[in-house]
Order: C-alpha cells, then sequence, then structure tokens
C-alpha cells in the first residue's frame, strides 16, 4: 500500500462537499475558495457538487414556504451522497439544518423530509468542522494583524458553532483579537428585514458599526459574509478603514501567503 | 353607595388616554420610525433594558438546572393546554366549591360587560387594579369609564403611565420609557386632578417619586371597595388564583375591599399547586431579575371574616381559542409574561413598546397578537417581520416558546393570506422567479456569469448612496462591486476534474 500525501494529517481519508452558498459564490468567492484551501491543507478531498444552488432561507424566512421547496430538494440531491458538508456560512448551514426538514413537512413530503434531516446532520459550519469534527484548532494559520470578531446571530443562536470561532482566531499565529462591546447583539441586517424595517435596521447597524470602530481594528471578523456586508458598508461610508474578512479567509492566510 | 369621583377638565372620571391609542395602529415600519425619533425614550430604553439583562442573566446563571426547569415549564404548559378544556371545568368546579362565583366571557365586549354589571350591583362609583394584562388587553379601564366608573391603576408604574394619559409600553415596566424627570411632571401636574396632589417641591429621587405614590394611593385603597385584579397563575384542582408582584400594592387590592373581581385568560391554569414549584422559580428570574418576588398571594374563593367576602372569577377567551387550534401557534399560548424577550430584543430597545400597536409588545407581541387577533389588520401583518430573527429571545424565553421560529410561522400565515387576496404584487413575483432561479443551478450559473460580466465591465469599485428604493440599504451603506469571477467560474479552471 503507498501513502497518500495526506497521510497523517487530521482530514486524510475525509471527502468534503463544500456547499458554497449563493451568496458567496456570486459576490464573496474569496471565501469558499479560502475554504478549499484550508481543507485540503489538512488533508480533506474536497468536491464541489455542481447541482447545489442556495439554503432557500431568504425564502423561508420572509413566509414563502412553497418557493423555498426547490432550494431543499436542491440541496438534499446534491449532497445527499456525502458523510461531510461543509459551508462557510453559520446562517444558511443553520437553515439546512433547523428549516430544511420542516419546509419538506409543510409540504406534506415526508420523504423529503427524511432526505433533509439525513443530510442536515451531516452538514456544518467550516468553524465546527475544523474544532469537532477534525479535532483542530492550530491550522497553521499566520495573520500579523489587529482584528476583532462579530459573532453573527444565526452562528451563534440557530447553528450553534458555540466558541469554535474563537478557538481557531486564538490559535492563528501572529493575530491580535480585540474585544467587540456588545457582541452578541445583532447587526440588524435580518435579510429582507432590512429592507421591510430598513429604519430599524439602520439604527442597529450604526450602532453596531460604532463598535466595531471603537476597537480599533484593522479587520472585521465574522462567519457570515452578509452580516459583514451590512456591518462594512456602514464603516465604508464612514471611512473607518475597518476591512470586512470571512474567519476562513484568516485561516487560509499562512506565512507562505494564501494557497489554491 | 358611592358619590362618583369629580370630572377632570375633559369631563372625564380618569385622565384620558393618549389620542393615538384610540385609532387603528399603524404598521410597525412606520410607528416605529416615531419610537426611533424620540431620542429620550430610546435612551431611557437602552438603560433600563440593559440593566434588567444583566441582572436577569446573573439570577439565571445561579441555577445550575436552569434549562431543566425550562423544560419543565414547557411541559406542563404543553401538558395542560392539550386538555385545556378538562383543566378549566376543573377549576369552575373548585372555585365555586371554594364559594367564588365564575362568569365566562368568550371576548373582550362580553368580558367587560360582565365586569361594568358586577361593579354596579355594588352600588360603586371607583374601583382599584392590581396590574394586570389581561384587563388592559380587553380595554376594560375604558369600558368601565364609559359606565360612569373609575379604574384607578395602583402599580406604580401603571399609575405614572395613567396619570401622564399614556399607553403602557412594556409588559412588566409599563412606563420603561419615562425617566424620573418625566415622572416627576407627571405626578405633580396630574396627581391632584384624581386625588391627594403630590407634596410641594417634590424631587426626583425614587424614595420621594416613591412617597408621593404611596400617599396619593393610600387614600384611594382605603375609600375603594371594589378591586379588579388579573391572575399570574389559576389552579384547577384547589381553584386557588395566584398574583406575583414587587411593591405590595395587590396584596392591598386583594385583601382590603369587599368585591374582588378577577379577570384570567383560560390559558393561566396550571393543574395542580405542585405545578407552582417551577413557575415561581421561573417568572421572577425571568421578568425582573430577582430570586424571589416580594409578594406572592393566593387565595382560593371568600374566608369568613378576611378579605373581600364577594368574590367573582371572570374566565376569558377573547382569541385564545383560535391560538389553541394552530399546533404550531399554540406554543405562543404558553407565555407567563415575563417580558425576558422584550429587555433582550434589539428592535424593541431601540423603538419601544408603543411601535406594537398591542399592550403585548415586543418579540412575543409580534406572535401572539396575530394568533389572537389574526391577520387582518395592518399592524398584524406586519407584527411578524418586526425581528432580525436573531434568536436571541427564543433563547431567554423561560417556557422555550421558539419565538424566531413562530415569527417565520407567522409571516407564513401572512403571505399565505396575501397571496389569496391580492394576485400579481412585486414581491411575490420576485419571490417566484428567484425560486425559479434556485431549482436549477444553471440559472444560477447564468445569473452569476451576468453578475461577474457587469464586475469586469462596470468601472466603479464601490456603490454609493442610491435612488429609492434602493436608497433602504444605501443611505447609510456602500456596497462593493460585484467581483469579476464567481466560485464556481474559478472551480473550473482550478478544480474541476470535469471540465
Amino acid at each position: 500500500m503507498t501513502s497518500e500525501p495526506s497521510a497523517g494529517l487530521p482530514g486524510a481519508g475525509k471527502t468534503v462537499a463544500l456547499f458554497a452558498t449563493c451568496a458567496n459564490d456570486v459576490m464573496f468567492p474569496g471565501t469558499p475558495r479560502a475554504v478549499v484551501s484550508i481543507l485540503e491543507r489538512l488533508g480533506c478531498r474536497v468536491e464541489f457538487p455542481p447541482e447545489q444552488t442556495c439554503c432557500g432561507q431568504v425564502f423561508t424566512n420572509t413566509g414563502y414556504y412553497p418557493e423555498a421547496l426547490p432550494s431543499v430538494r436542491t440541496y438534499a440531491k446534491a449532497f445527499g451522497d456525502y458523510d461531510y458538508v461543509v459551508g462557510p456560512s453559520g446562517s444558511c448551514i443553520g437553515a439546512v439544518r433547523h428549516q430544511h426538514a420542516m419546509l419538506a413537512e409543510e409540504a406534506g413530503d415526508l420523504g423529503l423530509a427524511a432526505e433533509s434531516r439525513a443530510v442536515a446532520a451531516r452538514t456544518y459550519d467550516i468553524s465546527e468542522f475544523l474544532v469537532n469534527v477534525l479535532g483542530v484548532t492550530d491550522v497553521g494559520a499566520y495573520f500579523p494583524h489587529r482584528v476583532t470578531y462579530h459573532p453573527t446571530c444565526h452562528s451563534v443562536r440557530v447553528a450553534r458553532v458555540g466558541d469554535a470561532p474563537y478557538q481557531l482566531l486564538r490559535a492563528v499565529r501572529g493575530i491580535q483579537l480585540l474585544e467587540l462591546e456588545f457582541a452578541d447583539q445583532c447587526c440588524g441586517f435580518g435579510g429582507t428585514f432590512s429592507l421591510k424595517n430598513p429604519d430599524v435596521s439602520r439604527a442597529m447597524v450604526n450602532d453596531k458599526a460604532r463598535h466595531v470602530m471603537d476597537t480599533g481594528a484593522e479587520y472585521l471578523v465574522t462567519g457570515d459574509n452578509l452580516c459583514a456586508l451590512n456591518i462594512s458598508g456602514v464603516i465604508h461610508r464612514n471611512r473607518g478603514g475597518i476591512r470586512p474578512i470571512h474567519l476562513a479567509e484568516i485561516l487560509a492566510h499562512t506565512e507562505q501567503g494564501v494557497s489554491a | 353607595m358611592s358619590t362618583q369621583p369629580p370630572r377632570d377638565r375633559d369631563g372625564r372620571l380618569t385622565p384620558s388616554p393618549p389620542e393615538w391609542s384610540t385609532r387603528p395602529a399603524l404598521p410597525f415600519p412606520e410607528a416605529a420610525r416615531k419610537g426611533l425619533e424620540n431620542e429620550v425614550q430610546r435612551a431611557n430604553l437602552r438603560h433600563a433594558t440593559g440593566t434588567i439583562r444583566t441582572k436577569r442573566a446573573n439570577v439565571v446563571a445561579e441555577v445550575p438546572h436552569w434549562e431543566q426547569l425550562r423544560s419543565a415549564g414547557e411541559a406542563i404548559k404543553n401538558r395542560t393546554l392539550r386538555h385545556l378544556d378538562q383543566h378549566l371545568e376543573t377549576l369552575e368546579a373548585s372555585l365555586t366549591r371554594a364559594g367564588a362565583t365564575v362568569h365566562w366571557a368568550a371576548d373582550a365586549a362580553e368580558a367587560n360587560r360582565i365586569i361594568v354589571d358586577l361593579v354596579r350591583a355594588t352600588g360603586e362609583h371607583e374601583v382599584t387594579k392590581v396590574k394586570s394584562m389581561v384587563t388592559q388587553e380587553i380595554g376594560m379601564n375604558e369600558a368601565l369609564e364609559e359606565a360612569g366608573i373609575a379604574a384607578w391603576e395602583t402599580d406604580l408604574a401603571e399609575l405614572i403611565v395613567q396619570l401622564g394619559h399614556d399607553f403602557p409600553s412594556h409588559i412588566l415596566v409599563p412606563a420603561i420609557h419615562r425617566n424620573r424627570g418625566e415622572i416627576r411632571e407627571i405626578f405633580r401636574e396630574e396627581m391632584g386632578t384624581y386625588g391627594t396632589p403630590a407634596p410641594e417641591g417634590l424631587s426626583e429621587e425614587p424614595v420621594d417619586l416613591a412617597g408621593a405614590a404611596r400617599t396619593h394611593l393610600r387614600n384611594k385603597f382605603l375609600r375603594t371597595k371594589v378591586a379588579i385584579s388579573g391572575a399570574n397563575f389559576a389552579v384547577a384542582e384547589t381553584g386557588t388564583l395566584v398574583v406575583v408582584e414587587s411593591e405590595g400594592n395587590g396584596r392591598m387590592n386583594l385583601t382590603l375591599p369587599e368585591t374582588l373581581i378577577s379577570v384570567v385568560g383560560i390559558e393561566k391554569v396550571l393543574p395542580t399547586v405542585e405545578d407552582l414549584e417551577v413557575f415561581l422559580q421561573l417568572l421572577p428570574r425571568s421578568s425582573t431579575g430577582e430570586r424571589m418576588n416580594p409578594y406572592t398571594s393566593l387565595w382560593t374563593g371568600p374566608h369568613e371574616g378576611d378579605g373581600p367576602q364577594d368574590v367573582h372569577v371572570v374566565l376569558l377567551d377573547n382569541g385564545r381559542t383560535n391560538a389553541l387550534a394552530d399546533p404550531k401557534g399554540r406554543e405562543a399560548l404558553r407565555c407567563i409574561r415575563c417580558s425576558a424577550c422584550l429587555n433582550i430584543c434589539p428592535v424593541y430597545e431601540r423603538v419601544g413598546g408603543h411601535a406594537y400597536g398591542s399592550v403585548y409588545p415586543g418579540p412575543i407581541g409580534a406572535i401572539l397578537n396575530p394568533q389572537l387577533r389574526g391577520v387582518g389588520s395592518a399592524i398584524d401583518k406586519s407584527l411578524p417581520f418586526a425581528s432580525t430573527l436573531c434568536g436571541a429571545c427564543t433563547d431567554v424565553c423561560p417556557v422555550k416558546i421558539p419565538i424566531a421560529d413562530l415569527l417565520v410561522h407567522e409571516r407564513h400565515r401572512v403571505v399565505e393570506e396575501k397571496k389569496r387576496h391580492q394576485a400579481n404584487q412585486f414581491e411575490p413575483a420576485m419571490m417566484r422567479a428567484a425560486s425559479w432561479v434556485m431549482a436549477d443551478h444553471h440559472r444560477l450559473e447564468a445569473a452569476g456569469r451576468a453578475s461577474s460580466l457587469a464586475g469586469k465591465l462596470l468601472p466603479i469599485r464601490t456603490i454609493g448612496p442610491l435612488p429609492p428604493p434602493l436608497s433602504r440599504w444605501t443611505q447609510n451603506r456602500d456596497v462593493p462591486m460585484v467581483p469579476e469571477q464567481t466560485f464556481r467560474q474559478w472551480w473550473k479552471e482550478n478544480r474541476d476534474e470535469r471540465a
């Protein structure tokens, strides 16, 4: 038996399906690329099932259950055969795990509900997959900058990633992690909430952006790029000089630069 | 037979409520704007909700079995609601056996009719009140006012709201939107019209404000022969009603008068006295952030020579059986009115309680009102959307109501209603189109190609302010230009073996 190049690495022998998520695919391609880079560095084999589209959350959370069903079906079909599905969004992963089976049941499709439940149990946010499945907190990352971390609501209270992102960040070489005041308060994005209740949303994000700017960080780290888009939009308007970055992109940085 | 209290400058017995509260409520986004513009109220709320959040978190952390307590509360309420009909009949029999008279009210109008008749039968023209959400829900004070009966609030915060011609903005702390200076002005200007005036030179110190309220209320307690209460819990097996409070005004109402009328929502029933063990731990820690509330009163019908001799209980439905008929929506009926979800809510903290168009504001109001009242009105259609679904409310609920999930459930009800009644609307059409795209990855890829082409061709890197309706987002936020390559395109070029 010849030894694989990944032998001895925590991800050796594991094939991971990447759920890029629709928003990251189109608007933030650097984030799923970073996930590929980390997972391959840790010895995983990464596949990208092309049939995948979206978690359907924008439909579900706006009250459009039947419109969310195609996304639920597509997800079960694209990822049903994999042992591990990993994506860079607590919110999208949370929607898959918390809503897909419910939507199938509401539509009376119990077969799909069972499939959805099974694939949801094998679906992970990147931070959980690294810490809880691969058992790694030090992924060999190097990022010599001041950062602050906003724990996004759905990563904490729907996907329940716990302190996995903090464990990963603390293990990054050269990083200075600054405490964010009122970290657990929502940034005011809330998907279509930001359009249906624009005044309240603006009031919330203005407060969040102020707290981020008060940290004196160079980077705002999150596990959800749309929350970061919301907060950094205000920071950019106010020339706050703090750049948004996804947790995975920090973890992909090594002293040799970024691979992938 | 008592004489009627004097009329005020408006020709009323009690302070008039604010004019806006008598009109149909504005949809939440519009009403919220008014709350956001009120800088004093925002500062008051930020301070008050922040303080109470911390207190709650500290006393909850002391209880090692808090999660089990929550699960027990959830289980007891679920079990009771599943057999509510039987428990209510047991409650009625127990109350009757104990010497109380039980009345059933299907809705607010019927409840108010019963209450007015009961007060009239005593020949009295004024009543004192224990703080009660359900009497606010049915608009009892105004029904009594119209019948020539003055209803006096005796809870300190409810008194501030009543004297201030105001409307409660919080379940537990109805005057949470007021600060000490405002309270002093209300007391100085209004107390004299409706009873004992505030003392000369009243300061803003809490002890002085409480002293003025105590004197004002004491004279009413000593004079009034009828009291009206709600109940936090109603124990079916014994016919015992329970009121949990902080100030002792409730205890005064429950002991001094000759007649006591208690209005109780039918979801307040608990099967046994033992069940109180769970809820008397959950409620004070979740609501005031105290280990135990100062006053817990339990009474079981009249007792000869002690307390009110004429005891009535009005059991109220007012939409609760509608909620019970909805297998998901009924979870909201577990609510014990603790307000933890209001205090933790970032939306409530900024807009205040008045924007919710109900005596039940905040996250619980956003799910309970559409259940009790339906989704016909503009406010009830908008309430389920008055949340970012951040989920903070779900985590603090002492009876594990999945508030965020129920908000989504209510949104679904609103959308289904919209689809039935209004065809060809913009939002449903957009959602249908997006759903079509997400049904097949080739369509999403085509959208991605269009996006990356725009990223290549357009000479801008940042999108600044845009005209309406896009200004909803860009009024305070810049948006980066879409990138020149989607992830899929990168994967195909760099990784895909099939390419």
